[in-house]
């Protein structure tokens, strides 16, 4: 699997001062496949996804993406290299339109200089075009289009974690990074983002890391589970090796009652 | 199949600005005749409002990084162009004087000087564009005064271009036709950019700088370029009005002058149009003001006055839209879990 992975994590360690909130992380991610990391409320789950983005620096170890080394490189370089996120605390762009959401994910195929812009050239008008067409697609596919036009900030609950999943694949990316997407939703909403998951690795040929504390969520859509406890990997494998793990019942349920 | 050429794409719109240089050269030829200097000047300085205010709202508005030093970049624009018009300029154009191509000439001439402002102008955009990498909010507010401060004091202090008794004897080369033409282009390509990959990407670092930078947004590489596309049009409005009052002083382009304009475009709620409008009224308003003391037959002028009490309501009555997007925000660092 190591040689075909889309995503390589190899002994990786962070280090915030005296705190090591991702300790000797090695973990492979196939083209599409989904693995969940999953663990108690500071393991270090989104350390892993903020190392990955670039946000924080290796203390030590190497992250490659399809081959290629992107430990160090800043997080906008890293997303143009076809790595989309979404945050734990949603973070759409609130005060403008959900429309132009996506359009500002889609800048890197906006092919045309500042005089251009200014001047409404053909270019620009070309650009605007299909920039619309496809954000307008990737709204009817997620059913949001009737929403184009409105703040983003004004969208229910449920509506912004979808919204933000979307903006995060109009980046075109290969790998999808996605923190707690369920989180606040009820049962229902749950239910149809896990249909939802499983459904973008299809249609736009994704790998998935997925952080998730729905436990009926991570088992329900991942093919890999990872669990990290203090920032060290404590058990991987299936959802059903996971499921049966004494080192994953005693991190999340303390000692075992006998 | 063949492609039509590029130009074909304006075809449609040579209407349109065919239009507006014809209002234009209306405007020109006849507002001279039926209002007297004070009143012309007056809506110049408007129309230098509404490129200067415009062209902050880029900054302050769109891109969301708070500066107040933005006289200090139409101070470098009045400066440099109004320098080469006393030391070169009224030589090279002596000439053209009583040839009837003259005053094409020196329309050239001053849109050459107006780029040449400008550019001077992006380059202290740049130099101030830099350390907003490092800065938020309240940090790079004071930063952005003290450039301005620097630059006024700078001016105060070289003689070249008159030191402490200000710049005299620079030539009105300023037209209506530039100066209004020069506000039109100015909103059009600013709200031009607005609507682009590149307005977008500002909007965004506006909104969450974090969020942005995992979309693959070079935000270092937008908020310098902010900077430097906002210091360019003020530099240009600095040549105009240079090129009109044909007197400037460094006290011209002081704090008070950027404190006016963060105010119009906060009065204008970061949208271009309300903006302009904005701009316009802030600059009408003091003068309308001066007819209330004849009025009521006042020993002391009640203008200033009146007129924070107006913004005091207008801020109070549209509070919503005028806070909206231009006030400092705090920004949370990217979490961690």
């Amino acid at each position: 699997m190591a040689e075909s992975a889309l995503l390589e994590l190899a002994s990786c360690t962070v280090r915030f001062g005296g705190l090591t909130a991702v300790d000797d992380l090695t973990l492979d991610v196939a083209p599409q496949e989904l693995v969940s990391l999953i663990g108690p409320n500071g393991a270090g789950k989104t350390t892993v996804f903020n190392a990955i983005m670039g946000v924080y620096p290796l203390a030590s170890g190497g992250i490659r993406l399809a081959g290629r080394d992107i430990a160090g490189l800043a997080p906008h370089r890293v997303a143009k290299l076809g790595v989309g996120r979404t945050f734990q605390n949603i973070r759409l762009f609130k005060g403008i339109t959900v429309l132009d959401n996506l359009r500002a994910a889609m800048h890197q195929d906006g092919d045309y200089d500042l005089l251009r812009a200014a001047a409404r050239s053909r270019t620009w008008a070309a650009t605007e075009s299909r920039l619309e067409a496809r954000a307008m697609e990737l709204l009817a596919v997620f059913g949001l289009e009737a929403r184009a036009g409105e703040l983003a900030g004004g969208l229910p609950y449920g509506e912004q974690r979808r919204l933000e999943i979307v903006r995060a694949l109009a980046t075109g990316p290969r790998l999808l990074l996605l923190d707690e997407p369920a989180a606040g939703m009820n049962p229902a909403e749950t239910q149809h983002l896990m249909g939802l998951i499983r459904s973008l690795i299809e249609r736009y040929s994704l790998t998935i890391l997925l952080i998730e504390h729905d436990m009926k969520l991570v088992m329900g859509v991942s093919d890999r589970v990872v669990v990290l406890n203090y920032g060290r990997e404590i058990a991987a494998g299936t959802p059903q090796e996971i499921a049966r793990d004494p080192a994953v019942i005693e991190a999340y349920l303390g000692e075992p009652v006998h | 199949m063949s492609t039509p050429p590029a130009w074909s794409h304006y075809l449609p719109r040579l209407g349109l600005y065919a239009g507006v240089a014809a209002v234009l050269l209306l405007v020109n030829v006849g507002l001279p005749r039926l209002l007297n200097a004070y009143l012309l000047q007056i809506l110049v300085f408007a129309a230098c409002n509404i490129i200067l205010a415009s062209s902050l709202n880029l900054v302050n508005g769109v891109a969301g990084q708070f500066s107040i030093g933005h006289a200090g970049f139409m101070a470098i624009g009045a400066y440099m162009s109004a320098w080469v018009s006393v030391a070169y300029g009224k030589t090279w154009l002596a000439p053209y004087a009583d040839q009837p191509c003259g005053p094409l000439v020196v329309s050239a001439y001053l849109m050459g000087l107006m780029l040449l402002g400008g550019v001077a102008a992006a380059v202290g955009g740049l130099v101030v564009g830099l350390p907003s990498l490092r800065l938020r909010g309240d940090y790079l507010a004071i930063a952005t005064l003290g450039f301005g401060e620097i630059i006024k004091v700078v001016l105060l202090n070289v003689e070249a271009v008159g030191g402490a008794t200000g710049l005299k004897g620079v030539p009105q080369y300023s037209t209506l036709f530039l100066v209004f033409g020069a506000a039109v282009v100015t909103v059009a390509a600013l709200r031009n950019i607005g609507n682009s990959i590149h307005g977008r990407a500002l909007l965004a670092i506006r909104e969450d700088e974090t969020a942005a930078e995992a979309l693959g947004i070079d935000s270092a590489h937008y908020k310098t370029s902010a900077f430097v596309i906002g210091a360019f049009f003020a530099g240009v409005a600095g040549c105009l009005y240079a090129h009109y009052t044909q007197f400037i002083h460094p006290r011209s382009f002081d704090f008070m002058k950027s404190i006016e304009l963060v105010l119009i475009v906060v009065l204008g709620g970061g949208k271009l149009r309300n903006v302009a409008i904005a701009a316009a009224a802030v600059t009408f308003l003091p003068e309308g003001l001066r007819q209330v003391k004849d009025l009521l037959h006042l020993q002391t002028d009640p203008r200033m006055v009146i007129y924070a009490a107006i913004l005091i309501a207008v801020m109070l009555l549209r509070r919503e839209r005028v806070l909206q997007a231009v006030l400092p925000r705090r920004k949370e660092g990217a979490s961690r879990g």
